[in-house]
């Protein structure tokens, strides 16, 4: 016969209001939740000029990401590996004067200021941004082409791969104290991906100037590849004959290949892409090959394995 | 110390009961208002469970906090922390497979068997299932001896709980080494000769 106190039971009541509790609050932790997932497609307040874009969705027909999600869910290691801290932290980031140095392997090496840059007619393009954790947002940029300004440095015929590196500045830059990755943050692309006319340098979004958190004055957008190929803060591009090694092959090899494009079939080796998570969506929208340009960039990729060379 | 003793037998769980009960409210009002970040649905499946973690190590702090430093009334919690660790897992685990996957149990089902970290979590969660059903005095008394081994299986799922936290994030995001860390430390606590030792130190007069 097993001995129970009568203080070890717990009184029937007690414990029949404590699932009911248990219940219902369940019940109500999801409906909050559907409703907060709703929230981000509500238009919210800035300050300054508002926030604005030539279309309201992408060519599939997709709605723009609001502004306050774009600039509020940002993946910047350089600030911080939490998405929504780094707005906050790079609120003072220094981006006046800014130079941008273009070398290498091209004829008409050059150190571009900002304002140099102006020569090459900003222009806005809507894409889809993919990040390589599963979620993805419908950003307006404006920029221009980066085979604009390959074209006039004019790469030599041995210039293969380009190399970007990034601003490295651990006094404004505070996760770059951070030991476990290799600052700066490099990105690389083969000429032929840099040379296409999708390959964007961004310096704004929305119709603004390009915010700090998402990479000010001036980033990479690769709207075919994952996200942390899209370098921010760039203040280097070199033409070189070898294929760069980035900083998330380096942190990574086996998990972050050169070529990251979009790819539903072959999955990070931790998680799947299959699917992805489209900001201010509840629910899991199945991921597109090459994120939906296969028809402007499959070619470049023609005989490869993309299951190796991911 | 008298005093301090009733306060403790009194109050202590009561405000323990309360906190664990806290994150709920919580996270009902940032949903509310829109602070989960741009992406909730993520952003509450990271916070539940970091809960169940943080409450499964608390559960596991009791017992060093009784037998190196003397303080009783660990040991009347360590049992509602577990279950509220569990709570919060069965949440956790809800929400990622609701709103996040819409019971689409084809993805699902893929992903928890071939994805690491999915795999190491649904582990994590099944073991605790009859740790969280025995964790009742009904059945500690039933199981009498076997009791006490079964729920030594808390030193693995603890270990797999981190496992499945580290599996889950990108290179250079450092906080769930630190809690791998400190679990360990936790266990190494454990071993007979370094709990004696330490408890000659830290242990006052009762």
């Amino acid at each position: 016969m097993i001995k129970i106190d009568p203080s070890d039971i717990t009184p029937k009541k007690l414990y029949l209001s404590r699932r009911q509790f248990i219940g219902s609050a369940s019940a109500v932790v999801v409906g909050a939740l559907v409703l907060a997932a709703c929230k981000g497609n509500l238009p919210t307040a800035e300050t300054g000029t508002p926030p604005s874009a030539g279309a309201s969705t992408d060519e599939l027909g997709d709605p723009l990401t609001s502004y306050q999600d774009i600039t509020h869910y940002n993946n910047y290691y350089e600030f911080s590996t939490n998405k929504e801290a780094v707005a906050n932290l790079a609120k003072d980031f220094p981006t006046s004067p800014w130079n941008i140095e273009v070398s290498g392997l091209v004829k008409n090496p050059q150190i571009y200021s900002l304002e140099d840059l102006r020569k090459f007619l900003p222009e806005e393009r809507i894409y889809r941004l993919r990040c390589v954790e599963a979620w993805s947002m419908v950003i307006p940029w404006i920029g221009f082409p980066l085979h604009k300004l390959l074209d006039e440095v004019q790469p030599t015929s041995e210039a293969k791969y380009v190399q970007f590196t990034a601003l490295y500045d651990p006094q404004s830059m505070p996760g770059q104290g951070s030991e476990f990755l290799t600052w700066p943050y490099v990105e690389g692309l083969r000429l032929d991906e840099a040379m296409h006319d999708l390959t964007l340098l961004a310096t704004g979004l929305y119709g603004q100037p390009l915010p700090n958190q998402d990479g000010a004055p001036i980033r990479l957008v690769v709207p075919w590849k994952y996200g942390f190929k899209n370098i921010k803060a760039i203040v280097k591009i070199e033409l070189v004959n070898y294929q760069p090694s980035t900083l998330w092959m380096q942190a990574g090899p086996s998990e972050y290949g050169f070529y990251a494009n979009v790819n539903p079939n072959v999955d990070h080796p931790r998680w799947s892409q299959a699917t992805e998570r489209r900001i201010g969506e509840t629910g899991r929208r199945k991921t597109l090959m090459f994120n939906g340009y296969e028809e402007q960039v499959a070619s470049l990729y023609a005989g490869m394995d993309l299951s190796k060379d991911f | 110390m008298i005093i301090r003793n009733r306060f403790f037998d009194h109050w202590f769980p009561i405000l323990v009961n309360i906190a664990c009960l806290l994150p709920i409210p919580w996270l009902l009002l940032d949903a509310w208002q829109g602070n989960l970040t741009a992406d909730p649905i993520r952003a509450s499946i990271i916070r539940t469970g970091k809960i169940a973690l943080v409450l499964l190590v608390l559960s596991l702090m009791c017992t060093p906090l009784n037998s190196i430093f003397g303080f009783k009334p660990a040991l009347r919690v360590r049992r509602a922390l577990g279950d509220y660790s569990f709570m919060y897992v069965c949440v956790h685990f809800a929400i990622f497979v609701s709103l996040d996957y819409g019971f689409n149990f084809q993805i699902i089902g893929t992903e928890l068997l071939k994805r690491p970290y999915a795999l190491v979590g649904l582990v994590t969660g099944l073991l605790l299932i009859p740790l969280a059903i025995t964790s009742f005095p009904p059945w500690q008394k039933r199981l009498g001896k076997n009791w006490k081994r079964l729920h030594r299986l808390v030193y693995v799922i603890v270990v797999l709980d981190a496992l499945h936290f580290i599996l889950s994030v990108k290179q250079g995001v450092t906080e769930p080494y630190l809690w791998m860390i400190f679990i360990l430390f936790l266990l190494v606590l454990r071993i007979s000769p370094i709990r004696r030792f330490l408890s000659g130190y830290f242990t006052f007069a009762q």
